[in-house]
């Protein structure tokens, strides 16, 4: 229960020093909306607000289950084969390096302006940290309990099946949990490059057209929903990593 | 179980260009405990794991044979210090491990009555992190006898057990592994000459020992024999003849004698 005491306490914290900004610099609403003005737009437009935040919670989800599975096969795969990961690993690697931002123009470009290109973006963001995390937990079995292993005659597929995928289950964990925060990310990368829904549209046609108040409380929402999420992906993971 | 073979092992043993072990000469009595002793770093758990046939760091020359000339791969069971249990199965699926490995049905009711005799029947369901040390080792015992293999390679098993339990892991494991070829390593002078029907010093001498020394042809290899006392394994820890070879002992690993 103190948990979410602490939490009430941080976030009562973080709108006091909000407040408090704006005393301080005297800024325009239009530039800093007062808390209790973004509150007010926040009930106004809850079903707006509401509509969009559960198409990007869509992408983000689909993301999420899509992006998590083929980073759990892709580890699965490099683990299993050392040659494969030679080969695939440097690669992987490398398409770290192109910022995934950059490439939301041109997924827009080929899948379009609905959700297909936005779970994508968040397949793309999430991808990697899954696979690396848990391909670590594969490859970081101790020697002696292969060697066990091997010595019982137990085939390669087995191993993996009974030994290494439950050892690497902890490390999966913490991976998800990124991914959790990274995924929504994406989704909203994606509807600022091209969406007609979804919360990242809802704060590109806030700001344009000048409501601060409303770009917040989408902003809000976003943040709120990243949360839940973050803690929804903990306590499964607590699952995976409770041994 | 078929009959437990011999295992005589001749060669050397380098790595990354520097010797290891000089040209040994060693076999292991069929069905008998070898007892193995050396400093830390000499390759004990090296010559373990070259007789499992698995892959070591670097190269050995020379070869291990079983005396029945059968393949030596696939009939070994390995038991080492740290117990290897899988800490997401309870007891009972761990000691079935092997059989589930290699995609067989596993026979429960053989690795219930193994629990049985290692006293962790009314523990098959818990977790191995709700027993303790000793049940830990003991389900490791049932885990290796459940193999059946005829050659059992301990890696130091009871080696951070408490005097006590180690005591009666000693006792259990002599029953219940009677029969099979046994090659254990071990720091522990006491253990060595309190289980062995052959005792195995082994050490690595620098450059300085490349002639051979000028004593009886068994000392020429550096894997020496020690011969344990007369009496026939499981013997009485403290009986004169066992204190005087342990003292013995603990004189050559030191370099006393």
């Amino acid at each position: 229960m103190s948990g979410v005491r602490y939490a009430v306490s941080a976030t009562t914290c973080g709108v006091l020093l909000w407040q408090a900004l704006i005393w301080i610099t005297d800024a325009p609403h239009f530039i800093l909306p007062s808390p209790w003005l973004v509150a007010q737009a926040a009930w106004q437009n809850r079903l707006l607000i509401g509509e969009n935040a559960l198409f990007t919670l869509t992408e983000v989800g689909l993301g999420l289950v899509l992006g998590s599975l083929l980073g759990v096969v892709t580890a699965v795969l490099l683990a299993s084969s050392d040659r494969l990961h030679r080969l695939v690993m440097p690669l992987l690697v490398f398409t770290q390096a192109v910022p995934v931002f950059a490439l939301a123009p041109v997924l827009t470009l080929w899948l379009g302006y609905g959700i297909i290109s936005k779970v994508m973006m968040a397949v793309l963001i999430i991808y990697f940290p899954v696979t690396s995390a848990f391909y670590d937990g594969l490859s970081r079995i101790p020697q002696n309990m292969l060697d066990m292993a091997m010595t019982m005659g137990g085939t390669k597929a087995q191993i993996m099946r009974r030994i290494r995928i439950p050892h690497a289950l902890p490390s999966l964990g913490t991976g998800l949990k990124l991914a959790a925060v990274y995924a929504p990310i994406g989704a909203v990368i994606g509807e600022w490059v091209g969406a007609s829904k979804g919360l990242g549209y809802l704060m590109l046609l806030a700001n344009g057209r000048a409501k601060t108040d409303l770009m917040f409380a989408s902003l809000i929402t976003l943040a709120a929903m990243t949360i839940a999420l973050y803690f929804a992906v903990n306590k499964a993971a607590a699952h995976l990593q409770r041994v | 179980m078929t009959q437990a073979p011999a295992i005589q092992i001749k060669g050397q043993y380098d790595m990354a260009g520097e010797r290891l072990f000089e040209p040994i000469d060693l076999t292991l009595p069929a069905g008998q405990w070898s007892c193995v002793l050396g400093r830390s770093g000499v390759g004990k758990s090296t010559l373990l794991r070259l007789i499992a046939g698995l892959e070591s760091a670097g190269t050995f020359t020379g070869n291990i044979v079983a005396s029945d000339k059968r393949p030596i791969q696939g009939r070994v069971s390995f038991m080492t210090q740290s117990d290897l249990l899988l800490p997401w199965l309870s007891v009972l699926e761990n000691i079935v491990l092997g059989a589930r490995l290699r995609n067989e049905t596993p026979d429960l009711t053989r690795a219930k009555g193994l629990l049985d005799r290692v006293g962790l029947l009314p523990w098959r369901e818990k977790k191995p992190a709700a027993l303790s040390g000793g049940m830990r080792q003991r389900a490791a015992l049932a885990r290796t006898l459940m193999e059946d293999r005829p050659i059992a390679l301990l890696d130091e098993p009871f080696s951070a057990l408490d005097a006590g339990t180690r005591a009666d892991m000693q006792e259990l494991s002599a029953q219940m592994l009677t029969g099979k070829t046994v090659l254990m390593v071990t720091h522990d002078p006491a253990e060595a000459v309190r289980l062995g029907h052959q005792i195995v010093v082994l050490t690595h001498e620098g450059a300085t020992l490349w002639h051979p020394p000028k004593t009886a042809p068994l000392r020429d290899q550096y894997a020496t024999l020690w011969h344990p006392p007369k009496t026939a394994p499981l013997r009485d820890q403290y009986a004169p003849e066992t204190t005087a070879c342990q003292a013995a002992l603990l004189a050559h690993l030191r370099g006393r004698q």
